[in-house]
């Protein structure tokens, strides 16, 4: 294990916060562990050993902070996934952007800050029906995200890569997670799952992979514990196409025309239900699956469950319950077969048992 | 009398895919390909064009190799890519394995609501190297039409010349993955629909890259749709064996021109040799 160092985790005040919190709190005792939001964690979600600090990354203090703390890791968990999150648009895109600006900012001064970690997300792929099946680490994207999380992550990812430049000598780690799922996730795909009947666009079934929360913190774990500089894609393994997730999920889905899905979003946005974001129907209407094979020989790191078993996981602790339940759907299918064999037994009965016109 | 009939199996089959659709519990790919699916339902609905209507001959399937990645490379005719779906039921229910297909479709496929959804769910992805190479490193039959919409859209007095054979990206991702190429001609396909004449400003108007017109489309409206009963051929070629190449040959132009070639020309032989043989389009 390394020595004991000043770990600096930003966003520290939300659900993958606290949960890294938790983690690095319990693995080591002698670090000192610097948590930076603009409140406080829920009381519930409050980690011991943990010195909580209010600051505004948007604002210079952090430079201050920074300066006296001086931090070894950094791990800025602060680029928030949905408007509901922050606040409105602009604040949330003030946060993400504005916020890494000045984080970066400091440090840069700091030499005492050896290893950054950023979460990015795979939003900065965007989604299109001409990308290959799987975005790699290096894959052009064919339509790069113009506005909303996505171009955010793009925004953010550019500061950190000219960091990165200015500072050779740190290690900088950019995490792409895939959609976020798991006990106590929210966020736009959490409240989409949440809806008693899910909007599907007609015509279309996205390929759909998820990243379980737990796997998320181990993750980042393995970056802050090793040098791994580099942009990693993490994500559960294999996909879910959305249709069988919400037979899995025991929900219908209703067919959206295309042009009408973010209406939808607005209307339902609007109306407190759901987060739905433009780029979310994107998503649900082109799918995205990421190419895993750096994750898996560069950081040597495999999450414990699948995309399905994140969503599974998810639709557990969610209490989304089925509509249709999957029991009565066997037991259905059972009484189904014993009529079956009864009636084939009858029908050899009468004679031949050809079919069921000998039956008759 | 023991024995449960058949009718009774099948409707137990048809029971334990309805739970199993109800319940989300198959599985599917990463490309998207939900293989309970088409073996259930896609393939049953284009089985009867193979066996009935177009009396489909598939030879040299055992050219086709029982396990691991080969690239199945054909000519692309008949104005909708029912030579693809012909070959995929082929390879499934004639091969002795019993292969997939996955094939390299279009872009525009993918763009287009229902089309693109069910052509990854039935095995097919984005005609691109990172699929293509992917499918080939993971052992799947991979399937390319690389002449695309030059070779199907073409107009039918052109009918069995091979047009230009893209820019040899196929030969490049079985280089890599050192999967032999198995040039494949398909016979029949060129006449289900003559294409006579080409409406492009109203394909623009439908982003489509071409609008058929056809003796019977679309003078007879969806009439217009049913192809012409043609008796066709599927015949297997020699594999081309890319083993013996170093991975990094695929960087080599010359060669994978001169691959290219020889490829389109063994096709190009074997389409004479067969229509020579033909007696009738139809029988």
């Amino acid at each position: 294990m390394t020595a004991a160092r000043t770990l600096l985790v930003t966003g520290a005040a939300r659900r993958l916060g606290t949960a890294v919190l938790r983690d690095l709190a319990a693995r080591d005792g002698a670090n000192r562990i610097l948590a930076v939001d603009l409140v406080d964690p829920p009381s519930e979600l409050r980690v011991d050993g943990v010195e909580h600090v209010h600051v505004d990354l948007r604002a210079p203090a952090i430079a201050t902070l920074i300066a006296k703390a001086r931090p070894e890791t950094v791990l800025h968990l602060d680029v928030l996934a949905a408007p509901g999150l922050a606040g409105g648009r602009t604040a949330m895109k003030e946060r993400n952007v504005i916020g890494t600006m000045q984080l970066l900012a400091a440090c840069q001064r700091a030499p005492s800050v050896r290893r950054l970690v950023v979460t990015s997300s795979a939003a900065v792929y965007g989604c299109a029906p001409r990308d290959p099946a799987h975005f790699s680490e290096d894959t052009q994207p064919h339509r790069p995200p113009r506005a909303g999380f996505g171009k955010d992550c793009v925004e953010v990812e550019e500061y950190v890569r000219g960091f990165a430049r200015r500072r050779p000598d740190v290690s900088v780690t950019v995490l792409r997670f895939a959609e976020l799922l798991g006990p106590g996730v929210t966020g736009p795909m959490a409240d989409y799952l949440a809806l008693p009947v899910l909007p599907a666009v007609a015509g279309f079934d996205p390929r759909l992979q998820f990243l379980h929360i737990d796997d998320a913190v181990r993750a980042l774990r393995v970056a802050a514990d090793g040098s791994h500089p580099g942009v990693y894609n993490v994500a559960g393994a294999g996909s879910l196409t959305l249709s069988q997730l919400a037979r899995r999920l025991g929900r219908p889905t209703v067919p959206v025309p295309r042009f009408a899905a973010p209406w939808l979003g607005r209307g339902l946005r609007s109306l407190g239900v759901a987060d739905l974001t433009a780029e979310q129907f994107e998503l649900l209407t082109f799918g995205r699956v990421l190419d895993l094979a750096r994750m898996a020989e560069h950081l040597r790191f495999r999450p414990a469950r699948s995309s399905a078993e994140a969503a599974a996981d998810h639709a557990r602790a969610a209490e989304i319950s089925p509509l249709i339940d999957p029991d009565r759907v066997r037991s259905a299918e059972r009484g189904l077969r014993e009529l079956l064999d009864r009636y084939a037994a009858t029908a050899r009965e009468a004679g031949g048992g050809h079919g069921p016109g000998a039956a008759r | 009398m023991s024995d449960t009939p058949e009718w009774e199996r099948r409707a137990a089959r048809g029971l334990a895919f309805l739970r199993r659709r109800i319940t989300g519990e198959y599985e599917v790919d990463e490309f998207g390909f939900d293989e309970d699916l088409t073996h259930h339902v896609l393939l049953n609905l284009v089985r009867p064009l193979y066996e009935r209507y177009f009396r489909v001959e598939a030879r040299g399937l055992e050219r086709v190799p029982a396990e691991g990645g080969a690239l199945i490379v054909a000519n692309h005719s008949g104005t909708l890519p029912l030579d693809a779906l012909m070959t995929q039921v082929a390879l499934w229910d004639h091969h002795p394995a019993g292969r997939h297909l996955r094939m390299l479709a279009a872009d525009v496929v993918f763009t287009m609501p229902y089309v693109g959804e069910y052509a990854r769910k039935a095995g097919h992805t984005l005609a691109c190297n990172p699929d293509a190479q992917q499918l080939l490193a993971q052992g799947e039959v991979v399937g390319v039409w690389p002449e695309g919409f030059k070779g199907i859209g073409k107009p039918f007095a052109e009918r069995y010349r091979l047009q230009r054979f893209g820019r040899g990206g196929f030969v490049s991702a079985a280089l890599r993955t050192g999967t032999p190429i198995i040039p494949t001609a398909i016979v029949g396909a060129e006449e289900i629909y003559p294409k006579i004449g080409d409406l492009k400003p109203l394909a623009r108007l439908l982003n489509l890259p071409y609008f058929p017109l056809t003796p019977t489309f679309p003078w007879f409206g969806p009439l217009g749709l049913v192809p012409l009963p043609s008796k066709w051929y599927i015949v297997f070629g020699e594999p081309i064996d890319t083993s013996g190449y170093d991975p990094a040959a695929a960087e080599d132009p010359m060669l994978v021109f001169n691959l290219t070639d020889q490829v389109r020309e063994t096709i190009q032989d074997t389409l004479y040799r067969v229509l020579l043989q033909r007696r009738s389009v139809f029988f």
